[in-house]
C-alpha cells in the first residue's frame, strides 16, 4: 500500500508551549492580552528597583497635589506619591491571586476528577455540599473568614483558593464525565489497568486543557474578588500600596483629586482585562469555547 | 428529449485554508437531473456528495463558497438567488430529506406543527384542509395512527418513524425534485429496506425526480435509474445503474465493487489499498492515481477529463477505461478464499448467561426480592472453539454488544457462568479476574476515534498492553512495538503520530495492533468495520483474517452487517431482543435461514445489484422490551403459529447441517414454507 | 412531573440545611467565640458571662444549633450583639431595599442581555457583533466598585446629572428609593448583563449550527420565523440555568455596590456586622442570601422543566 509520509514531527513540551503562545499571539486580542500581562508581571517584579518616591512617606504639606513633573500622577490625601504607589500597587494582588488560583486549580481539579470518576452516591453528596458552599455569596464567606482570621497573605491565599476552586470542581467533573464514557477508557479498564494508571494516563491528558483554561479564568475573577475585598478594607493592610485600597481611600475626595482614583483604577482594570484576554486566547488556542461557562 | 429539472454547470465549491489557499471540495461538476428520474450519487465520506446535494438547493454551508459554476433551475441560477426567492423554491419546488431525521426535526415543536408549517408556507390550503392533508401525508409514509403521531414531539418517535416524518414533510409542498442525503444510514437493516421501498413507491406515485446521496451501493442499487460516482470532489463515472454496477469502467468503481462484501459471495472481498486523499493535497494528475491498479505515467501528470462513451451511455473520467470494458460481471465477483484452521478445542463456554440493565431499588435489595424476571439478555448458551470466528448478529437492541462486554467483564452478568479454556471460570467482576485472563481476552471497538486516546502517540497506545502484561521497557519495548505495527502494515514512522494525524483505516489498524500486542487467545470485535469507508473496510477485514491465520486467535465478531459477517465468520449466532434465535455454521445459516427472524433479516439485506430486490416479510415495528413470556420474536413473526408462541419459550431444534433454532414450528416445515413462498 | 418538582424543592431545602450547618460550624470552629471577639479587651468576668448567657453560649453547641434552627424556621433570627435589637427588625427594611435594587437590575439586565446576545449571534463576526462583544468583554471584567466609582466621578461629579450618593433613610418607601437607584442599578447590571449576553450568544450560535435549523432553512422557512420558532426556544432553554447562576453571583456585587453608593441595604449591614463582629447577624445574613440563591435556582429549574418538551413528555407517559 502507498504510504503518504506526513510532515508532522513529534513535539517536545517546550515546543508545544511555544506553539500555544504563538497561536494566542496570532489574534490581536490575544496579543494585547499577553503584552499587558507580561508588562504587569515585569512591573510587579521590578518596580521596587525604580520607584521614584517612598510609598509610605507621609507629608501633609504635599496633600492632593495635581500631577506634575515631580509627581507624575499627583499625590494623595496624605501627600504620598500616587505614581509610586500605583506601580507598586499590583504586587500583593498578583502574588495572592496567582498562588490562590494555583491552589484552586489543584484541589478543584483533583476533587472534580475524583467525583467524575466515582460517580454515583459519593458524587451526589460531594456535589450537594459544593452547591451549598456555592450558595453562600463569596463575599460574605470571605469577609467572615478574614474578619476572624485576619488579612495576612497566609489566610488570604488558601481562603481565596478554596472559594474559587468550586467552579473548577464542576468543570473538571464534567470533563471527566465526558471522557470516561469514551471507549479508550473502557478499553483500558478491560485490559485491567488500575485506577491510578487510568487517571494519570487516560483521563488527565484529556481534561488537563479544560482545567487549565478554567484556572486561568478563575485568576481574573479572583483578582476581581481580591480587589473588592481590599476596597472594602478587608484585603491588604495599610500602608502597603494596593489598588483596591487606594481607590477606596481616594474615593471620598475624588471631586478634588480625581487623579488619585484614576491611576489605581487604570492599573487594576488593565491587569484584569489583560488576564481576561489572555485566558480567552488561551482557551481558543486549546480549542475550548469559554463563553459558555457560567461565572460561578 | 427529456425534460430537465436541474442542470449543474461546471460547479466548484471550496473553502479558504488557514494558509490562505483556495481548496476545492467540488471540482467542475456538470450533470443534469431529468424529470421523473432517480439519480444516485455515491461516494465515500469526503467525496463532496452532500455538498453537491445542498448546492442543488442553493445552500452552501458556513465557511464554504461557490468558486465557479451554476445550478440552473427553471432557467435561473439557484446559487445566485436572494433569500426571498429561495424561500419560494425550497420546500415547494425542491425539498430535502436529511440524513439524520432525529436531529433534523426541531425538538421543541410537535410533528403536526412542523408538517403544518411546510403546508402553510407552500400551499394555499385553509386550516381544516391542512389538518386533513397532514393525516394524508402521514398515512402516505405509512405511519400508524396519524392523529397521535401529529401530537408527538420528535424525540418520542423511533428512528424509522422520524425518517418517515421527514419524508412526509418533504412531500408537503409537492416538490418537483426530492434530494435525499443518506436517508437510511443509521437505521436498522429491516427498517432501511422498508424506507427504501416507501421511497420507490413515492417516486412512482408522484413522478417526482429524486437525487439519492449515499455511501451505500446497496441502497443506491435499489432506488436509482442512473448513478453518479464521486471521488475526491469529482464525478468519475455517470451512467445507467446497471452499467455502473455491473460493468464499471472506472478503476475506482471497479475496485469499490470488488471490495464490498456480498451475500452472493463466499469468503472475503478483495481489498483496495490506500484511502481517499484529503482535499487540496492533489495538485496535478488524476486524484485516484495513488490507488489505481491501471495507472500509467501520464495519469500522474495529466488529469483526465470526463469522457462520454456512447455505446455504454456513460461518462467516465479515466484515460484507461477501455481496459475495463471487457472485464465483465464475473470478474467483480472474484474473491479470496478464506483459510480455515479449525480445531475441536473449546476455548470459551458461555452457559445460561443473563444480563440485566434494570437497577435494583434500594428497598428491593433490602427485602431481597427476586429481581427482574425479564432481563435484557437471557439464557445465552454458546461454546466457542479455538481458532474459530463466531459472529453475533442482530439489529440494535439485540444485546449483541452487551454479551461482548460481559465476556470482557465490563458488564456483570446477572446469572450464568463463562468458562475460559475448558474449566477456568471467569469472574463476572473485572477486578477479580486474573491478569492472565485479562490478557487472554482483548477488545477492538467500533470507532477508533473513541477507542484511541487522542493525547497519546501510536507508540504510547501500543506500548500499554506490552508494559502492563509483559513488563517490557526501553529498547526491548520499542522493538516489540515496531514488530507489532509491522504486523498490521504500519511502518516505524507511525510511532510518533497522534491518532488525529491518521486516516480512519490507519487508526483501526493501530487499535488492532494494540489488541494483538497482548498476545490474546480471544479477540472481541465490536462492529469494527462499521465506522470505516467501504474501500477501507475490506482491507481491515483481510488484515484480521491474516492475523487470525498467523496467530490462531479466536474472534467473537459483533456486527449488524450481514454481508460482512458472512465474509468473515465460521459460525453465526442470530439474536433478537437479547435472546438467541438461531446458531449454526455460517454457510448453512446463510444458505438455509431456518428461523423466521433470520429469514426476515437476510431478506432485508441490500445487495449492490439492481436486479436483486430485498424481500420484506415482516413489519419493522420497534419493540422496546422483550416480551415477558413466550418467543422473543412473537411481535413481528410472519409465521406466528398461535397462542403457544405467546406463552411458551420455544424449544431448540437442530437440523442435519448443524443449524440450531428456537422455534415452535418444526424446522423442516419452516424450510418447506420458505421454499413454497 | 410533580415528583420531579418536589424532588427539586427537597434538594433546595437540603442545600439550605447544609448552609446553616456550614455557617454554624464555621463560626464555631474559627478561633474566638462571638463574645470574646465582640467584647475584645473587656472579655472577662461578669461582662463575658452576661454575654454568654444572653447568647446562650453556656449550653452545648448542638443544643444551641437546634434552638437556633427552630427559631430560623419560625422566622426568628434571635438578637444581634451590638444594638441588643431583634435581628428581624434590623434586617426587615434592609432586605426590602436590597431586593428593590437587585430586582431592578435583573429586570433591566435580562432583556438587554437577551437582546445583545441574540443580535451578536445573528450578526456573528459582523460589525454589530464585534462592537457589542468588545463592549461586553470590558464590562464583564471591570469590578463593580470601579464602574460604580467611575459612574459617580463622571455622571455625578463632572456632569452633575444625578446624585452620587444615595441619601435616603433605611425605612424609605420604594417610591422614595427609585430615583436614587439609577446609578447603582447600572453599576450592578453591567457585569451580569455582559455575562448573560455572551452566554446567550454562544447558545444561539450553537443552535444555528444544528441540523434542524439547516432543515428549517431548506424547508423554506423565512429567516425571522425560523429565528423565533426554531432557534430561540431551543437556545434559551439551556441558558435559563446559567442566567440563574449569574443572578446569584450578582448578590456579591450588590454588597460592594451598596457600599460605594452608601445605599441602605444588606450590603452595608454585611460590612457593619462583620466589622463589629456581630456573628448572629452574619449567620442570619448567610441564611437569607443563601435562600435567595436557592430560590432563584429553583425557579430556573422549574422553568426549564416546564418548557422542555422532553421532560414534559415524561408526564404524558406516566
Amino acid at each position: 500500500m502507498t504510504l503518504v509520509i506526513k510532515q508532522e514531527k513529534p513535539k517536545s513540551t517546550f515546543s508545544k508551549i511555544v506553539e500555544i503562545i504563538s497561536t494566542m499571539a496570532s489574534r490581536p486580542s490575544g496579543l494585547i492580552g499577553l503584552i499587558i500581562l507580561v508588562f504587569h508581571v515585569t512591573l510587579a517584579i521590578t518596580s521596587p528597583l525604580y520607584a521614584p518616591h517612598d510609598y509610605k512617606a507621609i507629608d501633609p504639606s504635599l496633600m492632593l497635589q495635581a500631577p506634575s513633573s515631580e509627581y507624575w500622577f499627583g499625590t494623595d490625601s496624605l501627600g504620598r506619591d500616587v505614581f509610586t504607589r500605583t506601580i507598586l500597587g499590583g504586587r500583593t494582588a498578583l502574588t495572592v491571586t496567582f498562588f490562590g488560583s494555583l491552589i484552586a486549580l489543584l484541589w478543584g481539579g483533583a476533587l472534580g476528577i475524583f467525583c467524575g470518576l466515582v460517580g454515583g452516591k459519593i458524587d451526589d453528596v460531594v456535589m450537594r455540599i459544593i452547591d451549598a458552599f456555592l450558595s453562600i455569596p463569596w463575599i460574605l464567606a470571605m469577609l467572615l473568614i478574614v474578619s476572624l482570621l485576619g488579612t495576612s497573605t497566609i489566610v488570604l491565599i488558601p481562603a481565596l483558593g478554596f472559594f474559587y476552586g468550586k467552579g473548577i470542581v464542576r468543570v473538571a467533573r464534567a470533563a471527566t464525565h465526558d471522557v470516561i464514557a469514551k471507549d479508550f477508557i473502557v478499553s483500558a479498564r478491560a485490559r485491567g489497568h488500575g485506577n491510578f494508571s487510568i487517571i494519570w494516563n487516560e483521563i488527565l491528558p484529556n481534561v488537563r486543557d479544560a482545567i487549565m483554561v478554567e484556572g486561568a479564568m478563575r485568576w481574573s475573577w479572583m483578582l476581581l474578588g481580591f480587589s473588592s475585598l481590599s476596597f472594602l478594607g478587608f484585603g491588604v493592610s495599610p500602608p502597603t500600596p494596593d489598588w483596591g485600597l487606594m481607590i477606596s481611600n481616594a474615593r471620598g475626595l475624588m471631586s478634588f483629586a480625581y487623579w488619585a482614583v484614576l491611576a489605581p483604577i487604570f492599573g487594576l482594570s488593565s491587569l484584569i482585562i489583560g488576564i481576561n484576554l489572555t485566558a480567552d486566547a488561551f482557551a481558543k488556542a486549546l480549542g475550548i469555547d469559554r463563553s459558555t461557562k457560567a461565572p460561578v | 428529449m427529456q425534460q430537465v429539472v436541474q442542470e449543474i454547470k461546471n460547479l466548484s465549491i471550496g473553502f479558504t485554508s488557514k494558509k490562505g489557499e483556495q481548496i476545492s471540495i467540488l471540482k467542475n461538476i456538470s450533470t443534469t437531473i431529468n424529470k421523473g428520474e432517480t439519480v444516485g450519487i455515491v461516494g465515500e465520506s469526503g467525496s463532496g456528495k452532500s455538498t453537491l446535494a445542498l448546492a442543488m438547493m442553493g445552500y452552501v454551508k458556513h465557511g464554504l463558497f461557490t468558486i465557479s459554476g451554476e445550478c440552473i433551475y427553471q432557467s435561473n441560477d439557484i446559487l445566485k438567488m436572494k433569500n426571498r426567492e429561495l424561500e419560494n423554491i425550497r420546500g415547494r419546488k425542491i425539498a430535502m430529506i436529511p440524513q439524520n431525521a432525529g436531529q433534523s426535526l426541531t425538538p421543541n415543536l410537535k410533528i403536526g406543527y412542523q408538517i403544518d408549517e411546510a403546508l402553510r408556507l407552500h400551499t394555499n390550503f385553509q386550516k381544516e384542509d391542512r389538518d386533513v392533508k397532514i393525516s394524508e401525508l402521514l398515512n402516505k409514509v405509512r405511519l400508524p395512527s396519524p392523529e397521535t403521531i401529529a401530537k408527538r414531539y420528535p424525540h418520542e418517535l423511533s428512528g424509522g418513524q422520524q425518517q418517515r416524518v421527514a419524508v412526509a414533510m418533504a412531500l408537503a409542498g409537492s416538490p418537483d425534485l426530492l434530494l435525499l442525503d443518506e436517508p437510511t444510514t443509521g437505521l436498522d437493516v429491516t427498517t432501511q429496506a422498508h424506507v427504501l421501498e416507501l421511497l420507490n413507491f413515492i417516486a412512482k406515485d408522484t413522478g417526482t425526480s429524486m437525487v439519492y446521496v449515499s455511501h451505500d451501493l446497496g441502497a443506491i442499487a435499489q432506488v436509482s435509474d442512473r448513478v453518479i460516482v464521486m471521488y475526491s470532489g469529482e464525478i468519475v463515472l455517470d451512467g445507467p445503474v446497471r452499467t455502473i454496477l455491473k460493468n464499471p469502467i472506472h478503476p475506482y468503481t471497479y475496485g469499490l465493487l470488488k471490495s464490498i462484501p456480498k451475500l452472493t459471495l463466499s469468503g472475503l472481498p478483495n481489498s483496495m489499498s490506500g484511502s481517499q486523499p484529503q482535499p487540496g493535497t492533489i495538485k496535478e494528475g488524476c486524484s485516484f492515481y495513488d490507488r489505481c491498479e491501471f495507472a500509467e505515467d501520464k495519469c500522474k501528470i495529466n488529469s483526465p477529463e470526463l469522457e462520454f462513451v456512447s455505446e455504454l451511455n456513460t461518462s467516465v473520467r479515466c484515460f484507461n477505461h477501455k481496459k475495463l470494458h471487457k472485464k465483465k460481471d464475473e470478474d467483480t465477483k472474484s474473491s479470496k478464499k478464506v483459510l480455515r484452521k479449525l480445531t475441536k478445542n473449546e476455548i470459551l463456554d458461555i452457559s445460561s448467561v443473563s444480563i440485566s440493565y434494570a437497577k435494583q431499588k434500594f428497598i428491593e435489595q433490602l427485602l431481597n426480592k427476586i429481581d427482574d424476571t425479564n432481563p435484557t439478555v437471557k439464557d445465552i448458551n454458546i461454546k466457542i472453539d479455538k481458532g474459530e470466528t463466531l459472529a453475533l448478529v442482530g439489529e440494535s437492541g439485540s444485546g449483541k454488544s452487551t454479551i461482548l462486554k460481559s465476556i470482557a467483564g465490563l458488564i456483570k452478568a446477572k446469572d450464568g457462568i463463562i468458562k475460559f479454556d475448558k474449566n477456568k471460570i471467569l469472574s463476572n467482576d473485572l477486578k477479580k479476574r486474573d491478569a492472565n485472563y485479562l490478557r487472554a481476552i482483548q477488545l477492538i471497538f467500533q470507532n477508533p476515534d473513541e477507542s484511541l486516546n487522542p493525547n497519546h502517540t501510536v507508540e504510547e497506545i501500543v506500548s500499554q498492553p506490552l508494559k502492563l502484561y509483559f513488563g517490557l521497557s526501553g529498547n526491548e519495548l520499542k522493538q516489540k512495538i515496531i514488530e507489532v505495527l509491522k504486523k498490521v502494515r504500519l511502518g516505524e514512522f507511525y510511532l510518533t503520530r497522534y491518532p488525529r494525524q491518521l486516516s480512519g483505516g490507519e487508526k483501526q489498524r493501530v487499535a488492532v495492533a494494540r489488541a494483538f500486542a497482548a498476545k490474546p487467545d480471544i479477540i472481541l470485535c465490536d462492529e469494527v468495520t462499521s465506522a470505516l469507508d467501504v474501500s477501507v473496510q475490506a482491507a481491515v477485514l483481510n488484515l484480521l483474517q491474516e492475523l487470525k491465520v498467523d496467530f490462531g486467535t479466536t474472534y467473537i465478531f459483533v456486527s449488524h452487517d450481514l454481508a460482512v459477517v458472512k465474509a468473515i465468520s465460521d459460525r453465526v449466532a442470530v439474536l433478537y431482543q437479547g435472546r438467541l434465535c438461531e446458531i449454526g455454521p455460517s454457510e448453512s445459516v446463510y444458505k438455509f435461514p431456518s428461523h423466521p427472524y433470520t429469514e426476515v433479516l437476510l431478506g432485508a439485506v441490500l445487495e449492490p445489484d439492481p436486479d436483486i430486490k430485498p424481500k420484506l416479510v415482516a413489519e419493522d415495528i420497534v419493540e422496546e422490551k422483550p416480551p415477558e413470556k413466550g418467543c422473543s420474536f412473537q411481535g413481528r413473526c410472519p409465521r406466528l403459529l398461535g397462542q403457544i408462541c405467546k406463552t411458551d419459550v420455544p424449544p431448540w431444534q437442530i437440523d442435519e447441517n448443524g443449524n440450531a433454532i428456537r422455534c415452535h414450528i418444526k424446522i423442516n416445515d419452516l424450510k418447506n414454507q420458505q421454499i413454497s413462498n | 412531573m410533580l415528583i420531579l418538582v418536589l424532588k427539586r424543592i427537597l434538594l433546595g431545602l437540603i442545600t439550605l440545611f447544609i448552609v446553616s450547618l456550614i455557617t454554624f460550624v464555621g463560626v464555631e470552629v474559627l478561633p474566638g467565640d462571638a463574645c470574646t471577639t465582640y467584647l475584645e479587651r473587656e472579655a472577662y468576668g461578669a461582662a463575658l458571662e452576661a454575654c454568654y448567657k444572653r447568647l446562650g453560649l453556656d449550653i452545648p453547641a448542638y443544643e444551641r444549633y437546634v434552638s437556633w434552627a427552630i427559631g430560623v424556621i419560625q422566622g426568628d433570627f434571635g438578637y444581634s450583639l451590638s444594638g441588643e435589637m431583634k435581628i428581624n427588625d434590623v434586617l426587615g427594611p434592609r432586605v426590602k431595599n436590597s431586593l428593590v435594587l437587585a430586582s431592578a437590575s435583573i429586570l433591566i439586565g435580562i432583556p438587554i442581555a437577551l437582546l445583545l446576545g441574540i443580535i451578536t449571534a445573528l450578526w456573528r463576526d459582523k460589525m454589530p457583533d464585534i462592537i457589542i462583544s468588545t463592549f461586553t468583554i470590558f464590562s464583564m471584567t471591570i469590578p463593580e466598585f470601579i464602574s460604580a466609582t467611575l459612574l459617580i466621578l463622571i455622571v455625578a461629579i463632572w456632569l452633575e446629572w444625578l446624585p452620587g450618593i444615595v441619601i435616603v433613610p433605611t425605612g424609605a418607601s420604594v417610591s422614595e428609593l427609585l430615583p436614587n437607584i439609577i446609578l447603582p442599578v447600572i453599576a450592578i447590571s453591567m457585569i451580569m448583563t455582559a455575562h448573560m449576553a455572551r452566554m446567550v450568544r454562544s447558545s444561539v450560535i450553537q443552535v444555528m449550527a444544528s441540523d434542524y435549523v439547516q432543515m428549517a432553512i431548506l424547508k423554506g422557512v423565512p429567516y425571522w420565523k425560523m429565528v423565533f420558532k426554531h432557534v430561540l426556544p431551543n437556545a434559551l432553554l439551556p441558558a435559563i440555568n446559567v442566567v440563574a447562576l449569574t443572578i446569584a453571583w450578582l448578590l456579591g456585587g450588590v454588597v460592594v455596590t451598596e457600599v460605594v453608593f452608601n445605599y441602605p441595604g444588606l450590603g452595608r449591614l454585611v460590612i457593619e456586622s462583620i466589622s463589629n463582629r456581630d456573628l448572629p447577624v452574619v449567620q442570619a445574613l448567610a441564611i437569607i442570601l443563601a435562600s435567595i440563591y436557592v430560590i432563584i435556582n429553583l425557579i430556573a429549574d422549574l422553568l426549564t422543566l416546564m418548557l422542555n418538551p422532553r421532560l414534559k413528555s415524561l408526564q404524558i407517559k406516566k
